[in-house]
């Protein structure tokens, strides 16, 4: 089965065409992040302007990059939530009326269930069942999952998102929107030893998370070592944006050790933005290796919002025999531990 | 013959229209915000209960606006998703225009008389148009305005007794001098007038693509509102 999907939830639209058998067969993506920048933050009726001049677009360049016709694609899916509502309407009555004019079938796709699949799509696939770390602009959650839908939530962040944390730092240390890469990139430089910031929540039991006390505590440092211009030298501005990601990183760190020692699985598996974070990455698989675990994550550009991770969501729905009626459904929110099993 | 579908969400009005060989179908629905709900469903009922598949249309018609945006974004991802998928060609009309030619149809209106027509807009302003015989010409442009605005221009027409108001926007105190009655404050924009404007369009050769077809907004710029984070959806 060859299925079309989109991606509208936010700021990016992204197309791809997966097939059930062949894999993935080509996505195509376009970032609004200029269009934002100079608002600093996404600005939900830019965005739902923007997705409406690019999708079909996008989905032409996709045909023709494929050497596909309309007529070869079975079915269609798109993002139905959470996310922004106006933004979401836009790729879902494209997506469900392209779905009635091909008379096939059309699925609305659970966006965090496209970001925790995501890995699926590389060529070692991890397999079930294993615990999700999703960190994201909106979300930092752990998920125990059993197998596609069957997910029982573990813990997630009681404020900030870690994506989001990482945004607003950004803002603090004067770096352009979307920050959190940037941040990353700044860390880089940074010496590990000069700060050290609380690690939010570690000491309690559970699974939940917390950022913002680690945002104030890095406003506050940020603050004490300001110059004239309101900020501080570049080297400590390094060694700040460090010391944060060095938080964020344990902490999520100690979280997941715990949610595996907790279900006794031997993978997780990290999804969403944030999981694109190298220091995230080498530091998860170094703690989990020590516990018999290992970690997948999708590569780069499947990390962040893309089409490729709703047309694979998307089509193991469709596959099992799922699909939407001609009522357009969307669910600006929709907690992922409501979504109904395969079978 | 023609056949030429025609879609409307501007308002809280949700509505279908075919037109086949000369004869005119429509559906109609007061669905305020179940828009995406509705509108495949009455879509899939007028073609069915006409008999005919989507690729037997030579058209699709819209309402690209001005309106309510969520709205005209519905009415158009559908009408994309539509034309797309069948090769068809878009046609784009003004809700304003339709509003006119509704007033018309359904007040019984003295064809004779302009129609200045508003629109809520919002944030205290009105969309609005004024329009001149049985084909609505446009007379000026379409804009966005204050209310005032809008009773500066009635107040400095030649002769006011040769126009009509009608349409929603006409609540505004800054306007309460023209004393307009509810039911002409009630007209809509309604796919079946869409579909009487469309079907001038189609004839003079104007329409485009899905991909080129967008809504019109007539509000460009405003001080948008960042996004909060919708957190644990
Ligand atoms: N290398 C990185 N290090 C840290 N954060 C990163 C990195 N790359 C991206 N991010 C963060 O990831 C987030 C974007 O991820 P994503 O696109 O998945 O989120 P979203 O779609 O906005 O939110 P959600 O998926 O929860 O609705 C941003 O907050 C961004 O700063
Ligand atoms: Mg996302």
């Amino acid at each position: 089965m060859r299925v079309l999907g989109l991606e509208t939830s936010c700021d990016e639209t992204g197309v791809a065409l997966y097939d059930s058998e062949a894999g993935l067969l080509a996505h195509r993506l376009y970032s609004q992040v200029e269009l934002h920048a100079e608002y600093g933050g996404v600005v939900p009726e830019l965005a739902s302007r923007d997705h409406v001049r690019k999708t079909l677009p996008l989905i032409n360049e996709l045909l023709a990059e494929t050497g596909f016709s309309k007529q070869d694609i079975d079915a269609v899916a798109y993002t139905a939530g959470p996310g922004l509502a106006g933004a979401l309407m836009v790729g879902s009555c494209i997506g469900r009326a392209l779905a009635y004019g091909w008379g096939v079938p059309a699925i609305g796709v659970h966006h965090m269930e496209g970001h925790l699949l995501a890995p699926m799509l590389e060529d070692e696939p991890p397999e079930y069942p294993f615990v999700a770390l999703l960190v994201s602009g909106g979300h930092t959650q752990l998920v125990q999952v059993e197998a596609i839908g069957e997910y029982i939530l573990l813990g997630e962040s009681l404020d900030d998102a870690a994506g989001e944390a990482f945004d607003k730092v950004a803002k603090m240390l004067d770096l352009d929107y979307p920050g959190g890469p940037r941040v990353a990139a700044l860390a880089e430089q940074g010496d590990k030893e000069r700060f050290t910031f609380p690690r939010p929540m570690v000491d309690r039991p559970g699974l939940d998370f917390s950022f913002s006390g680690l945002k104030t505590y890095t406003l506050n440092t940020v603050a004490k070592h300001a110059l004239e211009d309101g900020l501080p030298d570049d080297q400590t501005c390094a060694d700040i944006a460090c010391a944060f990601q060095e938080a964020v990183v344990d902490t999520l760190v100690i979280k997941c050790r715990r949610a595996i020692e907790q279900t006794g699985f031997k993978t997780l598996v990290i999804a969403g933005g944030v999981s694109a974070n190298t220091r995230l990455r080498e530091r998860l698989e170094e703690a989990l290796a020590k516990k018999g675990a290992k970690v997948f994550y999708a590569r780069h550009e499947f990390c962040t919002d893309n089409g490729a991770m709703i047309a694979f969501a998307g089509c193991q729905r469709l596959v099992a025999g799922q699909e939407e009626a001609l009522g357009i459904k969307v669910r600006p929110r929709w907690p992922l531990d409501t979504l109904e099993p395969l079978v | 013959m023609t056949i030429i579908l025609a879609l409307d969400t501007s308002s809280d009005a949700c509505s279908v229209a075919l037109l086949r060989d000369g004869a005119r179908s429509s559906l109609c629905v007061d669905a305020p915000r179940e828009h995406t709900q509705r509108l495949l469903p009455m879509v899939d009922e007028i073609l069915s209960t006409n008999n005919l598949k989507l690729h037997d249309l030579d058209a699709i018609a819209y309402g690209r606006g001005p309106g309510s945006f969520t709205g005209l974004r519905i009415c158009l991802g559908v009408v994309q998703g539509l034309a797309y998928a069948a090769d068809l060609p878009v046609i784009a009309v003004s809700t304003l225009q339709a509003m006119v030619l509704g007033a018309r149809r359904e007040l019984d209106l003295n064809a004779q008389k302009d129609v200045v027509v508003a629109m809520d807009a919002r944030m205290s302003e009105v969309y609005w148009g004024h329009y001149t015989g049985i084909g609505a010409q446009a007379v000026v442009d379409e804009r966005v305005s204050s209310p005032m605005d809008l009773a500066q221009y009635m107040n400095d027409l030649a002769s006011r007794d040769d126009v009509v108001v009608v349409g929603p926007g006409w609540h505004y105190s800054d306007l309460n001098e023209f004393n307009v009655s509810a039911a002409f404050q009630g007209v809509m924009p309604k796919a079946q007038d869409v579909l009487s404007l469309a079907e001038s369009s189609w004839l003079a050769g104007e329409y485009t693509t899905a991909e080129k077809s967008q809504p019109t907004y007539l509000r460009d710029s405003v001080a948008w509102q960042k996004r909060k984070r919708i957190r644990q959806s």
